[in-house]
């Protein structure tokens, strides 16, 4: 077991960084190192079988955070484009595909079961180009997108809709009533978990304040749920999904995310090296002219099929070829059904293993696709100028770190003026209040990078840092300096001592946090001694801006304790004087007024 | 009803103005708003500006003449609370047919206004942008009541220019034109 754990970690620490660096794409890197540790390559891993077994709970993972992004409204948003292109993609590619097989003599049910399953393009690779390369939000990302979801969704019952095809489909299993029963039994717990018992649950565990009962719930409900669908014979990701989508709406998804997120990474990465293990190199040895030729028709009839979807949905024309490049390999669904479809007597073991490997090498090819697309696009824009910018969707311009009794004014202040904002707080308690005043926040540690990340520190304008506690509050400037250079900062602070941590830290704009409600007091003892509300006023702000321009020449010699001292006594007496020259002066013009020296 | 619209950044430090405006308060009818006091901060709440002003059927502008002018207060006051489609331009007539007194109090005296004096002008030759503003706004433009030399202004002469004050507003007191 620990063998086994060093050998795979190895293999992808070598591989992956290796691959990114050769442009392609931390994918081919898994599936390379599989092969070099495979039966094929270095032979340090036998028992492929169970490990690919245990990896494909990467998949059930990726789907429940599929579902966990996919609010209802927006999946409502998205409709026609998912179930109008998304369909017409799956029919047209799978229907093309599926005469290929035939023509290549494979029975019907057979080829239509593989012409479906390699319809299906890797919503892994896709997804991660379309991120690297900032397409997600463009028009083109956006039908991508919707095709990659339809094809997530449809394959779901795909993989449940084998067994049926199947001549002995229910031998020695229960009658098709009493299945059918435990499926509908098993979907109703799952709505009944995720949208009824989960919150108060999750609310629960997030109150302990013990971040990693928060990530062992969070693994706990995405296996529950996958068990309890195992149990009714069908597929754990479908269950997984639905148990995100129930989750999407909840303040805890951008947590939930935060925390599935690297055993969904790594799990995947798992599933691609026991796919690159799973490769029978045999069978390339042996069919080479096959495999070549269901690899190449994959790619044609792929790449053909996707250009009419592209066009259908009206992707701009400058973006068609992208687009198909982008979806034109075999998913990692594809290797499930034929696995499934191998053990359900539908494929020969022969054509499931071509099939794989044509899969395998269609995913390969993505990197080399996009690069030659990049250099014909490079081409052509060289012939003709016109080089139609799409624009991008910008998200939440501002992200408000902590919606305590400060983020919280300055939130609702930027909701009331109609701006957007994205809010996030690690107390349950006000998130669940807040949640029922129909604010929009999410829980979740600020301080943590992915969860910015997935808060859209990448493209937001501004961070408001409203957190009170003093260690956070400076943990997330650095982290935003860090990772976020551009992005600027206004600050909360605490006291004098935060204010000068974070000036040193470069934040530009800071407030402390007491200081303006504490020049208003004063103003209002001035007044009830009889102090015209306006001298007030004028007194309170001739005393701000001396204050700030004296903890302003403080910040370079914080550490100077003696120094400070000084300078501090130094400002106090500049400021009594300052007020005493004021006070003579405005009692001379209130007295002589326009009559000049009588 | 009489609506004041007081505008002194310093009420207690003020002679004529404080007692003017002690005055005036104590009127009956008298709704007087003290700007500085309202706003230091020049938050003026336009609205509840507005609703006053609709209320009387006499505007008076009061206020320590600076720099040849209002205040700054007052200036912000005539900015934000005279606005498009209340005090003017399309559906602004909430000020039509409304007396509007001008009772600006100034620290030099007679002399002071004539060619060869401090300020080389007569009062008069101030007194057209805040005219023109009331007329603009659709306001029936009264003789201004100016108050001269309001810093050094003995007791006697100050009672008597109340006591005018109080005259000129007696006319429309109780009637509603």
């Amino acid at each position: 077991m620990m063998r086994d754990a060093l050998v795979y970690l190895a293999a992808a620490v070598v591989c992956v960084p290796l691959a990114k660096r050769l442009g392609l794409g931390s994918i081919l890197g898994y599936l390379l190192a599989g092969v070099a540790i495979g039966p094929w390559g270095l032979r340090l891993v036998e028992d492929v079988e169970s490990i690919m077994h245990f990896s494909e709970f990467g998949v059930v993972l990726m789907l429940f955070v599929i579902g966990l992004e996919l609010e209802p409204q927006r999946l409502w948003g998205m409709r026609g484009a998912v179930f109008g292109g998304g369909t017409f993609q799956l029919g047209l590619s799978g229907a093309a595909l599926a005469v290929g097989g035939v023509a290549l003599g494979m029975p019907v049910t057979a080829a239509i079961v593989a012409g479906l399953a390699l319809a299906l393009s890797s919503t892994a690779i896709a997804m991660q180009t379309m991120a690297e390369r900032n397409l997600v939000p463009t028009p083109m990302g956006r039908s991508a997108f919707a095709v990659l979801l339809l094809q997530d969704i449809a394959a779901i019952p795909l993989l449940a809709a084998i067994p049926l095809l199947a001549a002995h489909a229910w031998t020695g299993g229960s009658p098709p009533w009493q299945q059918a029963g435990k499926v509908l039994a098993a979907v109703i717990a799952v709505l009944v978990i995720g949208r009824y018992l989960t919150r108060p649950v999750l609310r629960m565990v997030a109150g302990s304040n013990i971040r990693e009962v928060f990530t062992a719930f969070a693994l706990l409900l995405v296996i529950g749920i996958a068990q309890l669908m195992s149990l009714a014979g069908i597929s754990m990701a479908l269950g997984a999904f639905l148990a995100g989508v129930l989750l999407a709406g909840s303040e805890y998804r951008h947590a939930l995310e935060t925390d599935i997120e690297p055993f969904k990474g790594l799990l995947l990465g798992l599933f691609f090296i026991s796919v690159g293990m799973g490769i029978d190199f045999g069978l390339l040895e042996h069919t080479p002219a096959v495999i070549v030729l269901i690899f190449a028709g994959l790619i044609v009839l792929k790449v053909v099929t996707l250009w009419v979807v592209a066009t259908v949905m009206g992707v701009g024309s400058a973006q068609r070829w992208l687009f198909a490049a982008l979806l034109a390999q075999g998913g990692e669904f594809a290797f499930v059904v034929f696995g499934v479809a191998e053990t359900a007597g539908v494929l020969d073991a022969q054509r499931a293993g071509q099939l794989t490997i044509a899969v395998a090498l269609s995913m390969a090819a993505t990197p080399l696709m996009l690069l030659l697309h990049d250099k014909l696009a490079a081409w052509r824009a060289g012939r003709s100028q016109r080089p139609d910018d799409e624009i991008r969707e910008s998200g939440n311009p501002v992200i408000i770190a902590g919606f305590g009794r400060f983020g919280q004014i300055v939130a609702r202040m930027l909701f009331a003026s109609g701006m957007r904002a994205i809010v996030l707080d690690h107390d349950t308690e006000q998130v669940e209040l807040l949640r029922r005043f129909g604010y929009k926040v999410f829980y979740g540690d600020a301080t943590r990078l992915d969860l910015l990340r997935a808060a859209g520190a990448a493209e937001a304008c501004l961070l408001v840092n409203a957190i009170d506690d003093v260690a956070d509050s400076l943990a997330l400037t650095d982290r935003v300096r860090e990772h976020f250079p551009k992005l600027p900062i206004i600050a909360r602070a605490r006291n004098v001592t935060h204010y000068v941590e974070l000036k040193t830290r470069g934040v530009d704009v800071v407030e402390r946090e007491t200081f303006e409600s504490a020049l208003r007091t004063g103003r209002h003892v001035l007044e009830n001694l009889g102090v015209d509300r306006f001298r007030a006023r004028e007194i309170a702000d001739a005393f701000r801006r001396h204050n700030l321009a004296t903890l302003e020449a403080l910040v370079p010699h914080f550490r100077d304790e003696a120094r400070v001292l000084s300078e501090a006594k130094a400002g106090r007496e500049e400021l009594r004087e300052f007020f005493a020259r004021d006070r003579a002066q405005f009692e001379t013009e209130q007295r002589k007024g326009w009559k000049g020296g009588s | 009803m009489i609506c004041v619209v007081h505008a002194h950044p310093y009420p207690s430090r003020s002679r004529t103005n404080r007692v003017l405006a002690d005055a005036l308060r104590a009127v009956d009818g008298v709704d007087f708003r003290a700007l500085y006091d309202l706003y230091p901060d020049f938050d003026i709440d336009a609205v509840a500006e507005q609703k006053a002003v609709e209320q009387a059927h006499v505007v008076v502008w009061m206020h320590p003449v600076f720099w040849y002018s209002v205040p700054a207060l007052m200036k912000h006051w005539f900015d934000k609370v005279l606005a498009y489609g209340w005090a003017y331009g399309e559906g602004g007539a909430a000020l039509h047919g409304k007396h509007c007194l001008w009772v600006p109090t100034t620290g030099g005296d007679e002399p002071d206004f004539t060619p060869t004096g401090l300020h080389a002008h007569p009062f008069a030759a101030y007194e057209p942008s805040v005219e023109q503003t009331a007329r603009f706004c659709g306001m029936r433009w009264e003789p201004p009541y100016v108050i001269h030399d309001a810093i050094a202004i003995d007791d006697g002469a100050l009672a008597r220019h109340v006591a005018g004050l109080m005259e000129r507003l007696a006319r429309w007191r109780g009637s509603r034109s």
